[in-house]
């Protein structure tokens, strides 16, 4: 039995396809529309799930929706009612869209599913739509390694819930609180992305990369003012500070009072308010879903806890609540954004609609590594290359892999692409851009020569597990990146008087470890613990760089610029590896030297992509 | 049209909120009209009602 789940028209549309139950395939839509964020129907990734289930579409048992459109369109309604008539113009931008396309939007579905489906079946019997937190919730819960567990998800919102907590149990999952819109952890920290000068929905990983640059001046204020935290971990925020509810930006003028000024211009100097707001936020974020976590284990008893949600994202949160060992056990769902909503639609059906039942087959979860995408075959490599004019060579595994362990041992920046593609935010060795994390300028060299991004942004170490514990102060699994930690003290470097009382942006040209370029200015880093059966040839490559260095690190980011899906296919990587001042390209065992490449085939990529 | 309004219909009562019925009808005749007569000559009198 095949079930597709699907999100789509909100924000990082995507799909997923089970075999009985196992997640065969899911991919988002922007990998291969390369619009980032694309939140189109998303007709190519669901193209891609049936070509890997090898299925015909009338083989699809259930499509399943991530969201239901009513319940939403309920709620702007009693919104901008219980508003009225503040808020007119948001109600007049947003009605005719919502009357034209997204209040009919099963209608607008079944015509894509005959467009890019099968147009002689009745689509209409085989849609179901799933609650957009359940959707979360069983993306969370259903592919974690736990039996029972409680459930947390936090976003911005979807159709009313904001936050919810539910427990699962085998196949069982039920919801057992909600805390509904407008009250939004979520749109609270985005609230400080708008005003910090960051893109909503896409900038509230940089708000909490600035924070270790900061001091939370401003978290007493936050706390008195804009949420009322209770002692169950519920809050509520006062709204007479946003906007969110019914205009058209994220806070107003009473929240510029508070905090005395303006938001800042997108793409301005950066200063030392905005690095103080984003510590702020992120302690206040932290004290919440602490509290909240607090109080689900108090509640419920549970040992074992999954997280979804946007916010479930926020690494540094998870960091500090993994080590505050609320609950044994914490696995978070690494597509936790509305994308893995697609997966959780689906699961959702197949346990609690069809009640099929849940089996456990290992400690490890359902996930298999996250590499969930599409895998090019060498006949397929050697034609995208060849038609984009590539010079390239082809090394046995043990060649490779000692070659491009040698080069980034040279100081080499090497664009990685093996196996997969991985599904969700983070690149996770599938396609990555890996470097050396002893070099000292590397953050600085990849930011701003390659990745074409803020020089502030830290970069994340992949760890082989079993060395994780000799340089984090971290012992669990970390396969996803996840979770943030600090590296060991022995592996610090002692600060000198004059580097401790730097300021700001300026702690970040000091090195403070010896692997400098995955330490951030506090010393933590995302860690990515790799694993040998679920990332075999990453593995591989990390434990010869291990052998020839020493070191069991690498810097890994995603393989992309700024505002640019992360690669897919040859192609895509070859463009990004010859706009950008990467050194090396690795398509499985297809090797490219930016040496040996035609020097007219290199583009102005910087400017391709829309900042995010 | 019919299959949506019938489950819209459905869909108040479950929720129980029946009372957003005569509001949703008259957005739609609303919003009917707006997506109606887009790009005629009418459009800067209907938009000017919103």
């Amino acid at each position: 039995m095949y079930i597709l789940g699907i999100s789509a028209f909100y924000h990082d549309s995507a799909a997923c396809i089970l075999k009985n139950g196992e997640i065969i395939a899911a991919a988002q839509e922007e990998r291969f529309t390369r619009k980032k964020h694309d939140s189109g129907f998303p007709n190519l990734a669901i193209e891609f799930c049936i070509k890997q289930a090898n299925i015909r579409p009338s083989e699809i048992d259930n499509i399943v929706f991530y969201e239901k459109p009513f319940l939403k369109f309920e709620r702007l309604l009693e919104t901008y009612l219980a508003y009225a008539p503040k808020g007119f113009s948001s109600f007049a931008m947003a009605m005719p869209i919502w009357i034209k396309d997204k209040l009919f939007q099963k209608t607008a579905l079944i015509k894509e599913f005959n467009k890019v489906l099968d147009k002689d079946i009745n689509w209409n019997d085989r849609l179901l739509f799933s609650e957009h937190h359940l959707s979360h919730a069983a993306s969370a819960f259903y592919p974690s390694p736990f039996e029972r567990a409680a459930v947390l998800t936090i976003d911005g919102v979807g159709e009313w819930t904001t936050t919810s907590v539910a427990i699962g149990d085998g196949s069982d999952l039920k919801v057992l609180k909600e805390i509904h819109f407008p009250h939004s952890l979520g749109l609270l920290y985005s609230a400080f992305t708008y005003y910090t000068g960051f893109k909503v929905n896409s900038g509230e990983y940089k708000v909490m990369g600035l924070a270790p640059y900061g001091e939370p001046r401003f978290a007493d204020l936050i706390f008195e003012n804009l949420i009322k935290l209770n002692s169950d971990g519920s809050f509520q925020l006062d709204m007479s500070y946003f906007d969110f509810a019914t205009g058209l930006t994220m806070t107003n003028k009473k929240f510029d009072k508070l905090f005395g000024g303006p938001a800042r211009v997108s793409e301005t100097q950066l200063t030392q308010r905005e690095m103080d707001l984003a510590a702020s936020i992120q302690k206040v974020t932290q004290e919440i879903i602490l509290k909240i976590a607090k109080n689900i284990a108090k509640e419920t008893g549970e040992k074992n806890l999954c997280l979804a949600g946007g916010v479930a994202l926020n690494c540094v949160a998870n960091g500090i609540l993994t080590r505050e060992k609320i609950f044994e056990k914490i696995w978070i769902q690494p597509a936790a954004g509305d994308a893995g909503g697609a997966l959780g639609a689906a699961l959702s059906s197949w346990h609690l609609h069809k009640n099929k039942k849940r089996t456990i087959t290992s400690k490890q979860d359902s996930m298999k590594g996250c590499f969930l995408g599409p895998k090019f075959k060498d006949d397929e490599i050697e034609g995208e290359f060849k038609a984009c004019g590539a010079k390239y060579n082809k090394l046995n595994d043990n060649d490779l892999i000692d070659k491009v362990a040698s080069e980034i041992a040279n100081q080499k920046a090497v664009g990685w692409a093996q196996g997969r593609m991985e599904f969700g935010p983070r690149a996770l060795g599938g396609r990555s851009i890996i470097a050396d994390p002893r070099s000292p300028t590397i953050q600085k060299q990849l930011n701003l020569k390659v990745k074409y991004r803020e020089s502030f942004r830290p970069f994340a170490p992949s760890v082989l597990v079993e060395d994780v514990d000799d340089w984090f102060e971290h012992q669990n699994d970390s396969p996803y990146m996840l979770l943030v930690a600090n590296v060991k003290h022995d592996k610090r470097r002692i600060m000198t008087d004059k580097e401790n009382a730097l300021f700001g942006i300026e702690k970040l040209n000091i090195p403070r470890s010896s692997v400098p370029a995955i330490t951030h200015v506090d010393y933590s880093a995302r860690i990515q613990t790799v694993h040998a059966d679920t990332n075999p040839r990453y593995h591989s490559l990390i434990s010869k760089f291990k052998e020839k260095t020493g070191f069991p690190i690498l810097v890994n980011t995603s393989f992309n610029v700024r505002g640019e899906p992360i690669v897919c296919s040859p192609t895509d990587a070859f463009k990004c590896f010859m706009g950008t001042e990467l050194d090396i390209l690795v398509f499985e065992n297809y090797i490219l030297l930016k040496d040996e490449q035609d020097l007219s085939l290199i583009e102005n990529y910087e400017e391709q992509y829309e900042l995010d | 049209m019919m299959d949506f309004l019938k489950e819209m219909w459905h869909f108040l009562r479950v929720r129980k909120k029946l009372w957003l019925a005569p509001l949703i009808v008259i957005m739609i005749m609303l919003g009917g009209l707006l997506i109606f007569v887009e790009g005629s000559v009418l459009a800067p009198f209907i938009y000017s009602i919103f």
